[in-house]
């Protein structure tokens, strides 16, 4: 029901500051999905179409190289993924994976890009998360930097 | 083409324009006769002459002649008749020579349509015949439009004028000759007068039309560039709309409608300036006959009766004079009609009719090698598309075409298809120019593709098999009639200059496609449509349309099997949650309430739900179950949520595509109708708006809009009362509904929909997907693959293909290609539209296709990313015209550093 979604949305950094009245509104125009465990959210290389929101279960964040898929991160309830890919259009960065019976909010492209025009609350914490993110992976870069250099 | 129109229509029309004139001489027996005969009637029978005595008698049709030198002559005596009975003979005669004066012109002018028709009919042929001559290069400055206007409109008054392009001259110059000579017999002088103020008539009348004729020419000019420019509007409307141009458009048509009716208006002045000073020389005679003719019969130089006989002949003249300028003018208009159009088509040089030669039998395979020596290319505006180049194509070769767009790869691929001829140098087969080699040879044997496809407005498969139709095969299975009918057609057809082919004929060549006959055609283009990826595309078609249940039985009759089939699979697949089916015993939580309620399809897609609630059946059914109630309450809950959530979005804001029930003008009509009916009893509410409140809930999906408003409770009492909804059906409604049933196939949903018996589940992440994945499987495995094609490929593509995406288009244009298995295939950047890995993958299938057929055929591929030039013999490279590199892959990227830098 939008009224569960709209609590699951509150809990989200991004949307944190959205009204409610708008965060019903942001529920409905998403769909609500639900992914068996092992199947692929988004598959790396993709073309982005929309984000998504994890509303209960687990996923697994994998990265394949020419090394094979590597695990990045583990994600659960609140988290969102995929939107890198609708903000920059680029290919997905990842694959997501269900590792539970998953249930999201699929937030599409069009929709997304009009809830960033429209709340710059939503921008910032977008910006605020990216950031975030890009520190934690200078950090890894130069630690992996180094062990390579002392190996 | 004959320049000059009267020629032109004599030289094709001189021996029924013989006919008729002497049809025309022979009707002018009875009709002068037929003046005569009043008087007769008049003088004897009625007034008595002859007739004195009681008892006398008459003789009747006596032929008596006294002639010259033989003396007199009587032929037949005549019957003796009374007065009484030579009134009836006469005026039977007379009845009768009214009757066959005019059957005469009955037939004359039948004679004179017909002609005409037959000349417009060979008018028009002929300008599409040279159309289809035309050379290539000309199509570049060329408007569709334009060229079609003047193939259908500006030779239209052709037609009519043909028929009267001879007679009438003979005939009205006759009758102002004969009045001519009677004045000048009567007196010289006022013959003379008479005879000159004609020839100012003629000479000047005409003279002053000239300008008549200028205009009218500029008239047509600027008529033609008018429905030029409408087409290119209606061509170019998404640029008019992407670039804001549609006031620049309105201002150009407005500016041209300005020209044609300064143009016309112009037109009518001198007309009618022209028709005043004609009228004016005409009423001058009778002013010298009666001042001039009048002094000399007061002077006793001229008789009086030679006056009032000159009088009364000269009134006998204008009439024919100004029609004989009419159709001067007629003639003249026509002429400069005629002239302009054949500026347009007078090209030189035309391509031989023998290249056109139309070839029944097999055509014998190209099996040497192209050689191109010295190939020069300029385009239009004297570029150099292609500088000397000299190469040579081996039979049985697969060649990549290298270089950047520009680079003359291109070109050479378009010179190779004959689409622009070359400047100098030569491409031959065998030492035979390609040029010069007939058409039936090079669009048989050879095939060629580029990345702008042409399409018929047709079916798919109509489309498909237009690179099959060169010939008509004669159909041997016509009866008698047909024969008879068929005959007739060629015989006019002939008379008119046109071919005689028969359209309807099956022009199909099985044999190259590689079928026997049309039943196994599709096997034949199965594997080809596989190859360039467009199957699932045209199978998607095919689901997504409503299938005929009566055409198309072998799919209809199996539905069941099918639906069976769909179920066991997701079952054994364990992925029954993609698909809820209907079921008449329980809701369908996927479906709409509606839908719930009805339990069928709709025949009639214009039905609403509002017109559903508003049947007043509906109504007393939605009453006696208390579903009004339920349903309003619902539908009111729906209105305030939605009008809670969208109610400060501006109109054009993208959530609104998920509102499926409302559209953003509803929003503030919503609001004002809560705004009057909230905390009303249902009774109390106005019928209009109880409607449209309760139609809301009607296309309320609980999954997909997840505002919690269906509860066990009242799903229950839905399916109890959709139990007594069908029993109590009246036959109106019942005619409204097709009740969904399992064993049953219907006409009024898509064949996918008919498989699934029931809805997909909205919130399961890969449901359709799934089932579309599966569902060619089912019917392969029910070997109904080839049924579900036939039917998509009947597919309507729309005006040039529109209906399909650019990507489907050019497939489609590549399979047309393939489907020939010509000797030489030369395909020019065929798949623009797709991306590289999409475009890779069909060129590897291509090529492992001809590889797999065993002989071995030439393939010419203008590639765009030079790294798949691997998977060819060998690569030409192109740079700014000129042929760089030529050799095989490895060695080229080994040994050209142009080549390796684009890699």
């Amino acid at each position: 029901m939008l009224s569960d979604e709209v609590e699951t949305l509150r809990e989200v950094p991004i949307f944190a500051s959205i009204e409610p009245a708008k965060l019903k509104l942001l529920a409905f125009a998403c769909d609500r999905m639900i992914y068996r465990q092992g199947q692929d959210i988004c598959r790396q290389g993709d073309q982005g179409d929309a984000a998504y929101v994890l509303l209960s279960g687990m996923a697994d964040v994998i990265v394949s190289s020419s090394a094979g898929e590597v695990k990045v991160a583990a994600i659960g309830a609140n988290a969102i993924v995929g939107e890198m890919a609708v903000l920059c259009n680029i290919p997905r960065t990842a694959t997501v994976r269900a590792t539970s019976r998953l249930e999201v909010l699929r937030i599409s492209k069009d929709h997304f890009l009009a809830l960033t025009s429209e709340f710059p609350q939503v921008a910032t914490e977008i910006m605020r998360t990216l950031a975030a993110r890009l520190s934690e992976t200078t950090a890894e870069l130069a630690n992996a930097r180094i062990s390579f250099t002392t190996r | 083409m004959e320049k000059n129109l009267l020629r032109y229509i004599w030289c094709h029309t001189r021996r029924e324009q013989l006919w008729i004139l002497l049809l025309v001489a022979v009707s002018m027996v009875p009709y002068f006769l037929s003046f005569d005969l009043p008087k007769q009637i008049v003088n004897g029978p009625i007034q008595g002459n002859g007739f004195e005595t009681a008892n006398a008698r008459q003789p009747f049709f006596r032929l008596a002649y006294d002639l010259p030198v033989i003396g007199h002559v009587e032929l037949f005596r005549g019957i003796e008749l009374e007065r009484q009975q030579t009134l009836m003979a006469l005026s039977a005669v007379f009845l009768a020579l009214v009757l066959i004066n005019g059957l005469f012109k009955f037939h004359i002018n039948t004679c004179k349509g017909r002609l005409g028709e037959r000349m417009l009919r060979r008018i028009r042929f002929e300008l599409v015949d040279r159309i289809l001559r035309f050379p290539p290069k000309n199509f570049k400055q060329l408007k569709s439009a334009e060229i079609a206007t003047m193939v259908k409109d500006e030779v239209e008054p052709l037609g009519g004028f043909t028929g009267d392009a001879f007679i009438l001259p003979a005939l009205l110059g006759g009758q102002a000759l004969t009045t001519l000579g009677f004045i000048i017999v009567q007196n010289v002088w006022l013959g003379m007068i008479t005879a000159s103020i004609v020839a100012v008539q003629l000479s000047i009348i005409p003279r002053m039309r000239r300008r008549l004729l200028e205009l009218g020419r500029l008239r047509q000019l600027t008529a033609r560039e008018f429905s030029g420019r409408v087409s290119e509007i209606v061509d170019g409307i998404n640029a008019v709309h992407s670039n804001d141009t549609s006031n620049l458009e309105r201002a150009d048509i407005a500016w041209r409608l300005g020209q044609i009716f300064s143009i016309r208006y112009d037109l009518y002045r001198w007309k009618f300036l022209v028709k005043f000073i004609n009228n004016l020389l005409a009423q001058v005679t009778p002013f010298i006959f009666y001042a001039f003719g009048g002094y000399f019969v007061l002077l006793g130089r001229l008789d009086l009766g030679q006056l009032v006989a000159v009088i009364a002949a000269y009134k006998d003249l204008p009439s024919p004079l100004k029609d004989l300028i009419d159709w001067d003018q007629a003639r003249q208009d026509v002429q400069v009609k005629y002239a302009t159009v054949w500026d347009q088509f007078s090209v030189e040089p035309l391509i031989a009719p023998a290249v056109h030669e139309l070839a029944n039998g097999p055509v014998p395979p190209l099996q040497a090698s192209v050689v191109i020596r010295n190939l020069t290319l300029v385009d239009d505006s004297g570029a150099r598309l292609l500088d000397d180049v000299t190469t040579e194509v081996g039979a049985g070769e697969t060649i990549a075409l290298v270089g950047t767009t520009g680079s003359g790869a291109e070109a050479f691929a378009e010179a190779l298809g004959r689409l622009i001829w070359p400047t100098s140098g030569s491409i031959t087969i065998c030492d035979q120019s390609l040029l010069e080699m007939p058409e039936s040879i090079t669009g048989r044997r050879i095939s060629y593709a580029s990345g702008e496809p042409f399409f018929l407005h047709g079916t798919l498969m109509d489309n498909l098999l237009y690179g099959l139709k060169h010939a008509p095969r004669a159909n041997g299975a016509l009866d008698e009639k047909h024969l008879a009918e068929f005959e007739r057609y060629a015989t006019e057809a002939r008379r008119a200059g046109n071919v005689e082919f028969d359209l309807h004929d099956d022009w199909v060549d099985y044999k190259a496609a590689g079928a026997n006959g049309p039943d196994d055609l599709l096997n034949a283009v199965q594997p080809i449509l596989d190859a360039v990826q467009i199957s699932e595309d045209i199978f998607d078609l095919t689901l997504r349309s409503c299938v005929d249940a009566q055409a198309h039985r072998t799919i209809s009759e199996r539905i069941v099997e099918l639906r069976r089939a769909l179920r066991d699979r997701l079952a054994a697949d364990h992925r029954d949650d993609v698909l809820v089916p209907f079921d008449f015993d329980l809701y369908n939580i996927q479906a709409s309430v509606g839908e719930n309620l009805l339990f069928g399809t709709r025949t009639q897609p214009g039905l609403s739900d509002q017109d559903l609630i508003a049947e007043p059946h509906f109504q007393r059914f939605l009453e006696e179950t208390g579903l009004d109630q339920d349903l309003y309450q619902m539908g009111l809950a729906i209105a305030e949520t939605a009008v809670e959530l969208f109610h400060d979005l501006a109109p054009q804001h993208s959530f609104f595509g998920r509102l499926t029930f409302m559209s953003a003008d509803d929003i503030p009509v919503y609001q004002a109708m809560l705004a009057r009916c909230r905390g009303l009893r249902l009774d109390e509410v106005p019928m209009q708006e109880r409607i449209s409140i309760t139609a809301l809930s009607l296309s309320y999906i609980e999954p997909s809009h997840r505002f919690g408003l269906l509860g066990e409770d009242l799903m229950d009492r839905l399916v109890t009362a959709r139990k007594i909804f069908h029993a109590e059906l009246p036959e109106d409604m019942a005619n409204l509904i097709d009740r969904h049933d399992p064993e049953r196939f219907t006409n009024y949903a898509s064949l996918l929909d008919n498989v699934l018996f029931g809805r997909v589940a909205y919130q399961v992440a890969d449901a359709a997907d799934h089932i579309r994945g599966i569902m060619k499987e089912l019917f392969s495995e029910a070997e109904l693959y080839e049924s579900a094609l036939a039917i998509g490929l009947q597919f309507d593509v729309g005006a040039s293909g529109k209906r399909l995406t650019m990507a489907q288009r050019q497939k489609l244009n590549l399979a047309r290609a393939l489907l020939k298995h010509s000797d030489l295939t030369i395909l020019n950047r065929p798949l623009s539209a797709l991306d590289q890995r999409v475009e890779e993958a069909i060129m590897r299938s291509i090529i492992q296709q001809r590889n797999d057929a065993g002989q071995p055929t030439s393939l010419v591929w203008v590639v765009s990313d030079p790294h798949v030039a691997r998977i060819f013999d060998k690569v030409l490279l192109f740079q700014r015209g000129s042929l760089i590199g030529s050799g095989d892959y490895l060695e080229l990227s080994r040994s050209n550093t142009v080549f390796r830098e684009l890699l």
